[in-house]
């Protein structure tokens, strides 16, 4: 991966969040929480900050990073997409809706679209399983997707402004 | 609230707000206050109902109109009509699948009949904002009946005689963990609660959260009182920013009332309550790891003894119980031990609540009485299976459970018997499978999130996994043995013997279960080189039958990938070098002319 150079007022935002929770070792997953949500996500730089400030070794801080599903240490796109792959989802069909985001991107989950604008990944159960299948793009939750509707969702991003939701 | 004249209550549950509750909420607040009807009714945006398959909800008070599936756009017609003329709005009531009458109060609905609601009784009732809801409703009763009337012992007495077991999955008996965790001795003691909820394809434990967070907080304190504690934790998951957003509201408020902090009431009795931050790994369900979580570490689960209940968090004594464990204790307080356990079966009290889910018409959530049996469950609830389809299987447990199939559906639920039947009660996912659905790709699915999730510490799980999953994506490849068969069996037995954790020791249970109860599934896929469910693409082809096909050119317009081809009004082609097997075309044939070979 190649190096990031992180700018001095991302070092300091990230120093400000573990002085927050007192530069506590305990506090770890609440600093990733955090530092995740401002920066988008945890790459090794940042990681390295963090050990620093919590006086812990980088490679513990990577262990908690990589055992948490939640955490990621890759950007993700500018509209992030997530098929729901919980049973409920599942039995209903997420599987095939998901082959076909991968096709129409061309990129695997937990990959991100060359442009940059999409980003794919896969969670399980959004809580809207009377939807399913269920797929969200940002913060925005489609429900009953099926597969022929994946280019109409991608198609509602490309342009940069979705139109009004319309899960159906 | 006593001045206002009618409520209207929008479901705030994510189902629904997944589909425009939000917005209909918000039409309702700008239109009343257009007309001035400000100031006659609230607007309150509740926890899930239940009933999510018709979402959105919207219920009136005082006259209970249940309307259902309504949209943004129908907010000016309610107001209008019910509200002001007191029409009902027809067309937005429930009808009855059977008798295709509309009705309009929930409890005369089939869904609703057979529920009985404890668990649950606020959600989708109260504001889960406004404590003041949840004091009208008998809240904080009971915390104020343990901190005045009774001893933490005699508390404690309550719950153990009302027979109320854990509904994280365990099921051990919630009184008697608080009377061994209450007899340590020891001058910090921890209250936990699991709101992990890592079965994938559930939804019970964040919808109460959800929809009425004090009385997971109630019950806390109620907790802490009994066995001395001073401080309790929520873990809950980062990804369900409703219920932690709620939760904090709660919480914010309980302090502001004096219900959470030092001297609680006006009694001895201090109790505060903290957020602590999941991060998506199923493994962290279990209480050992929960608690290396909650510490700022990998989410490992040790070997028990020591359990929590010695020595748990931070090293000091910890009760952990499920979410819905703990909204069962208040009304079990203010009830008394009695009323409890009469409902239920022998070695099961009360109710359970269950996410239902999968193929069935009435996807949502439902609390139960113990010994209500499954085909109570699927068919009078749940309205049977979809698209009138045939019903092969419910999946109870998640990914610890089993399959069970029609022969179990006479079953009563209860702890025990689903063992007995091969699966478990779990936390409460319930997922129903129809003739479409391949038992061996089910099987393979519950695998891979096993797989998944594993946290590595045991070879068994993670290495036996891995290669019971192989074997089964072998087979749904058409490539599978006999000899597989048998190996997945005696691996299966290895994995459950040798694993550390309840993640190991039942991750191979979909497997046994679909073997005991779907071998001739099995067999298909590997003697026949066929799925009978026509689900394993590898094993499938869509072709077009020349006589039935009238040449209408749906499918061609269809077909994501232009793999079908022909002339307007003559038989069309399908190119299987180009076909993806996405079924698109199959399921919009209008003439039946797609057969799956
Ligand atoms: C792999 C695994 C996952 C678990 N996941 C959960 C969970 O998501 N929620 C939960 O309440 N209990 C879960 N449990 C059970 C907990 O370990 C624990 O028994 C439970 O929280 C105790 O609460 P209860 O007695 O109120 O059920 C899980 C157990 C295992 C082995
Ligand atoms: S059984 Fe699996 S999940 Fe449990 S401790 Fe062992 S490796 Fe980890
Ligand atoms: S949709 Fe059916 S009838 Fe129409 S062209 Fe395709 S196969 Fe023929
Ligand atoms: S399984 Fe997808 S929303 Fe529940
Ligand atoms: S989310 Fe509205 S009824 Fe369940």
């Amino acid at each position: 991966m190649p190096k990031i150079k992180l700018s001095e007022k991302t070092i300091s935002q990230i120093k400000e969040i573990c002085a927050q929770f007192d530069n506590q070792e305990g506090e770890l997953i609440n600093v990733l929480h955090q530092v995740q949500s401002k920066l988008g996500y945890l790459p090794a730089e940042v990681q390295e900050v963090i050990a620093k400030e919590l006086n812990m070794s980088v490679a513990k801080v990577y262990g908690v990073v990589t055992f948490y599903s939640f955490f990621t240490m890759l950007p993700q796109g500018e509209h992030p997409i997530s098929i729901c792959m919980g049973t409920a989802c599942y039995v209903r069909g997420a599987e095939q809706v998901l082959s076909e985001f991968k096709r129409q991107l061309n990129i695997e989950v937990g990959e991100t679209s060359p442009d940059g604008k999409f980003s794919l990944s896969s969670l399980r159960c959004v809580g809207a399983c009377g939807l399913a299948p269920v797929v969200t793009v940002g913060e925005k939750v489609y429900g009953r997707v099926s597969p022929q509707q994946v280019g109409k969702i991608i198609a509602e991003y490309q342009e940069g402004c979705p139109s009004e939701a319309q899960s159906a | 609230m006593a001045n206002y004249k009618m409520h209207l209550l929008v479901c705030g549950g994510t189902g629904c707000k997944a589909s425009q509750s939000g917005p209909i909420r918000r039409n309702f607040q700008t239109q009343l206050e257009e007309m001035g009807l400000e100031q006659d009714v609230q607007v309150i945006h509740t926890g899930c109902f239940g009933f999510c398959e018709q979402g959105p909800i919207v219920k009136i008070q005082p006259d209970n109109t249940f309307y259902v599936s309504v949209s943004p756009g129908d907010t000016k017609e309610i107001i209008e009509e019910h509200l002001i003329k007191g029409r009902k709005v027809e067309r937005l009531l429930y009808t009855d699948p059977n008798t295709q009458m509309p009705i309009t109060e929930s409890k005369n609905m089939d869904f609703y009949k057979k529920q009985v609601r404890i668990a649950l009784r606020n959600c989708g009732f109260i504001n889960p904002e406004n404590v003041e809801e949840y004091i009208a409703n008998e809240g904080y009763a009971a915390l104020g009946k343990c901190l005045e009337e009774l001893t933490p012992e005699q508390a404690i007495q309550t719950i153990m005689d009302s027979g109320l077991r854990g509904r994280g999955g365990g099921g051990f008996p919630t009184g008697l963990k608080w009377d061994i965790t209450r007899k340590v001795e020891n001058n910090q003691k921890y209250v936990v609660c699991n709101a992990d909820e890592g079965d994938p394809g559930a939804f019970m434990d964040r919808s109460i959260l959800e929809g009425d967070p004090h009385t997971v907080i109630e019950a806390m304190a109620i907790c802490g009182y009994c066995i001395g504690a001073d401080k309790g934790l929520v873990y809950i998951r980062a990804e369900y920013p409703l219920a932690i957003e709620r939760l904090k509201t709660a919480l914010k408020q309980a302090r502001e009332y004096g219900l959470l902090g030092k001297n609680i009431l006006g009694s001895e009795f201090s109790f505060d309550i903290e957020i602590r931050y999941g991060a998506g790994a199923f493994v962290c369900g279990e209480e050992t790891a929960l608690i290396h979580s909650m510490e700022g570490k990998r989410g490992e689960p040790t070997f028990k003894p020591p359990f929590p209940s010695q020595e748990g968090y931070l090293g000091k004594p910890t009760n952990v119980n499920n979410v819905e464990t703990f909204a069962n204790i208040p009304p079990i307080i203010n009830k008394g031990a009695a009323w409890f356990s009469s409902i239920g079966t022998e070695k099961s009290k009360g109710t359970k609540v269950f996410a239902l889910a999968g193929k069935i018409n009435n996807v949502g959530l439902i609390e139960v009485p113990m010994g209500t049996t499954l085909r109570e469950v699927i068919y009078d609830i749940g309205g049977g299976i979809k698209n009138g389809k045939e019903f092969k299987s419910v999946q109870t447990g998640g990914p610890s459970g089993g399959c069970l199939t029609k022969d179990f559906l006479d079953t009563p639920i209860d702890y025990d018997n689903l063992l007995a039947a091969g699966s478990m009660m779990g936390s409460g996912g319930m997922i129903v499978m129809d003739e479409d659905d391949c038992m061996v790709s089910i099987a393979k699915f519950y695998l891979e999130f096993t797989l998944d999730e594993s946290c590595g510490k045991c070879t068994p799980c993670r290495i036996g996994n891995k290669r019971l999953h192989e074997i089964l994506d072998k087979i749904t490849e058409g490539k599978g043995t006999a000899e597989d068969l048998t190996k997945l069996r005696m691996l299966s037995h290895v994995i459950k013997d040798t694993s550390l954790c309840g993640l190991g020791q039942t991750s191979p249970n979909p497997v046994l279960s679909t073997l005991d109860n779907f071998m001739n599934e099995y067999e298909a896929h590997v003697n026949d080189s066929h799925c009978p469910a026509g689900q394993c693409k590898a094993l499938l082809q869509y072709q077009i039958d020349d006589e039935k096909c009238t040449g209408c050119t749906l499918c061609f317009r269809i077909c994501p990938v232009g793999a079908i081809s022909g002339e307007k009004r003559s038989p069309h082609y399908i190119d299987q070098s180009l076909c993806i097997k996405c079924g698109a075309c199959f399921e919009k044939c209008k003439f039946n002319a797609i057969k799956i070979a």
